[in-house]
């Protein structure tokens, strides 16, 4: 069971059971859907940008706990990023749980999501909500599909 | 020894069943694996990987066409198969057996060609809640067409349809009703045969599918008296890509073809065309021999291994599931129609079922988690997935404890 546990991380866990900044923000300035149909995953972000500035994430929905850890992490740590920083985080982000680079100490607590690179099938789950916050920066209004 | 005699004589040998399943020994993430992932496809039997590949390095030619020994040989087997699906579905003739690649084409060779001749605007077509999306998304196309209306039977809470309410949706307007025969969301064995007979007093045909009935049954279509069923090789422990349409010939003789191209023509001139007879003029282009082949002789497996003696053992395990699974606290199984097959739907309270798959698939446990291509049951029942275990006559009772205590494990690590 050890592979389990690089995957489900207690730290994924914890984040699945009590998701942080799980709210609508009535102040936000972007916001967009996310729909994962295989595993039927639903997200809803919420990104308040002032002057290129994140100054608060917040999302909802309904999902596996990948989804929902990787929905929540993302939340704690795009506080305070401006836009670009983000979009790089992003990238750093894809990379690593598609199994094209290592963890490094720039994206924190993010790490623990390094095990899905050996689930192919669950890359999806942990971008979801890293899609939609980019659907929602570029002021997409059709919500995103990953499949 | 005391079990062993318990058994009814007509038993199934499961232990000779699983030594003729190669795949069954396999490890899977160092485990044994223990397939429970039946409705969704099945693994295959020696005796259908042998035909596939008898057929190819033996004989394998192009059909109908040829005057050699290995075309002549070709079609002896490939017409032999049809004979082959003809008394698996005890049909009156072979004409009525058209080879499909599955049951998506088969509804979809109906929809195309029975319905949408004939269907005006404001004509009803008749479905259930639990259809497959490939009993659905046909009808609405066609309904798009011609501008008739899909009419949906609704499901009560316990996963059986409202007989009540079918009743009060037929009407003069209904031009056919299609219905699941097996819910393979579900497990839910519809009453198809008075629900038949009701259609029929009202002169509307019915198409059934068969998808999930026809790995767990024995098939009579002239007792059902259905216009149209559709099944699934793939499903039956044969290949995929093929699949069968049986329909009544006074249908299918009144129907046009559906595509056009060689087999499927008696003459062509640019000016005129002239069609095969049937089943021919359902079948454009080289059809997939080897894989008409290889359902026959997976449907002789399984009438040779036994249907019924199939059909009891998955009853068997299907209700030692369903007892175990009660007990678990935390656990809801989603579909507790009086009469199911094979399937067990289920969730466990806050793990997403993709997790629970995932879980299991470490224990080697293969299930399917998600909405089994029928979201409007999800819908129905307020769940956007499911986590579904489902059974083919190689399982044994040890399968369904280690899914028992992959379920414990999920538990415990989410918990
Ligand atoms: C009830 C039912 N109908 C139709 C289908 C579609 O079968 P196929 O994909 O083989 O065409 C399936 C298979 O998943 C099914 O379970």
């Amino acid at each position: 069971m050890d592979n389990l546990r690089d995957l489900y991380q207690e730290v994924i866990l914890d984040h699945n059971k009590r998701p942080r900044n799980f709210r609508m923000l009535e102040s936000c300035t972007h916001r967009a859907d996310g729909h994962n149909p295989l595993c039927g995953d639903r997200v809803t972000v919420f990104v308040e940008v002032d002057d290129a500035v994140i100054k608060a994430v917040t999302f909802q929905g309904q999902g596996c706990a990948i989804s929902t850890a990787s929905a929540s992490l993302m939340t704690t740590m795009l506080t305070g990023k401006t836009v670009a920083e983000a979009e790089r985080l992003f990238g750093q982000f894809y990379d690593l749980v598609t199994g094209h680079s290592q963890p490094s100490s720039a994206m924190g607590k993010l790490a623990v999501l390094a095990g899905v690179r050996d689930y192919p099938s669950r890359v999806k789950c942990a971008t979801l909500a890293w899609h939609a916050v980019q659907a929602a920066l570029h002021n997409q209004t059709e919500p995103v599909v990953t499949e | 020894m005391s079990a062993a005699m318990t058994l009814p004589p007509t038993a199934l040998d499961v232990t000779a069943v699983r030594a003729q399943f190669p795949i069954l020994q396999r490890t899977i993430h160092g485990k044994p694996l223990v397939y429970l992932d039946n409705a969704a496809s099945v693994q295959k039997p020696q005796a259908v990987i042998d035909a596939i590949s008898g057929c190819y390095q033996q004989y394998y030619a192009n059909v109908h066409r040829g005057v050699h020994a290995l075309s002549e040989q070709s079609t002896a087997a490939y017409e032999g198969a049809r004979e082959t699906v003809r008394q698996f579905l005890n049909a009156a003739s072979t004409q009525e057996i058209i080879f499909t690649r599955g049951t998506t084409e088969a509804i979809n060779l109906v929809a195309a060609s029975f319905a949408r001749p004939r269907l005006q605007p404001d004509d009803e077509i008749v479905i259930s809640a639990i259809e497959h999306h490939s009993n659905i998304v046909p009808w609405q196309m066609v309904c798009q067409q011609t501008g008739a209306k899909l009419r949906v039977i609704p499901v009560l809470d316990n996963g059986e349809l409202d007989q009540q309410a079918f009743v009060e949706l037929l009407n003069e307007r209904t031009r056919l009703l299609g219905l699941i025969h097996v819910s393979n969301a579900l497990g839910t064995v519809n009453p198809v045969q008075p629900m038949i007979a009701q259609a029929h007093a009202r002169g509307i045909p019915v198409l059934l599918d068969g998808a999930q009935a026809a790995p767990h049954f024995s098939l009579d279509v002239q007792a059902l008296d259905c216009d149209f069923y559709a099944f699934s090789g793939h499903k039956t422990y044969g290949p995929s890509g093929i699949g069968v349409l049986y329909g009544k010939a006074e249908w299918l003789n009144a129907m046009p073809p559906w595509q056009g191209g060689g087999d499927m023509i008696r003459s062509v001139t640019f000016e005129h065309t002239e069609y095969a007879p049937l089943p021919y003029k359902f079948e454009a282009g080289t059809p997939h021999i080897a894989g008409a082949i290889g359902l026959a002789a997976a449907l002789d497996w399984m009438c040779s291994t036994g249907i019924q003696a199939i059909a009891d053992h998955e009853q068997d395990l299907l209700e030692y599931a369903t007892a175990q699974f009660r007990q678990i606290p935390g656990v809801r199984i989603i579909g507790q129609a009086a009469e199911k097959s094979g399937v067990l739907s289920f969730l466990i309270d806050g793990v997403h079922p993709h997790d629970i798959a995932t879980v299991f698939d470490q224990s080697g446990v293969a299930i399917r988690a998600g909405h089994h291509c029928a979201q409007p049951v999800m819908e129905r029942f307020g769940v956007p997935a499911t986590a579904r275990a489902s059974v083919a006559a190689y399982n044994t009772r040890e399968d369904i404890d280690t899914l028992v205590s992959a379920v414990y494990h999920v538990k415990e690590l989410f918990g």
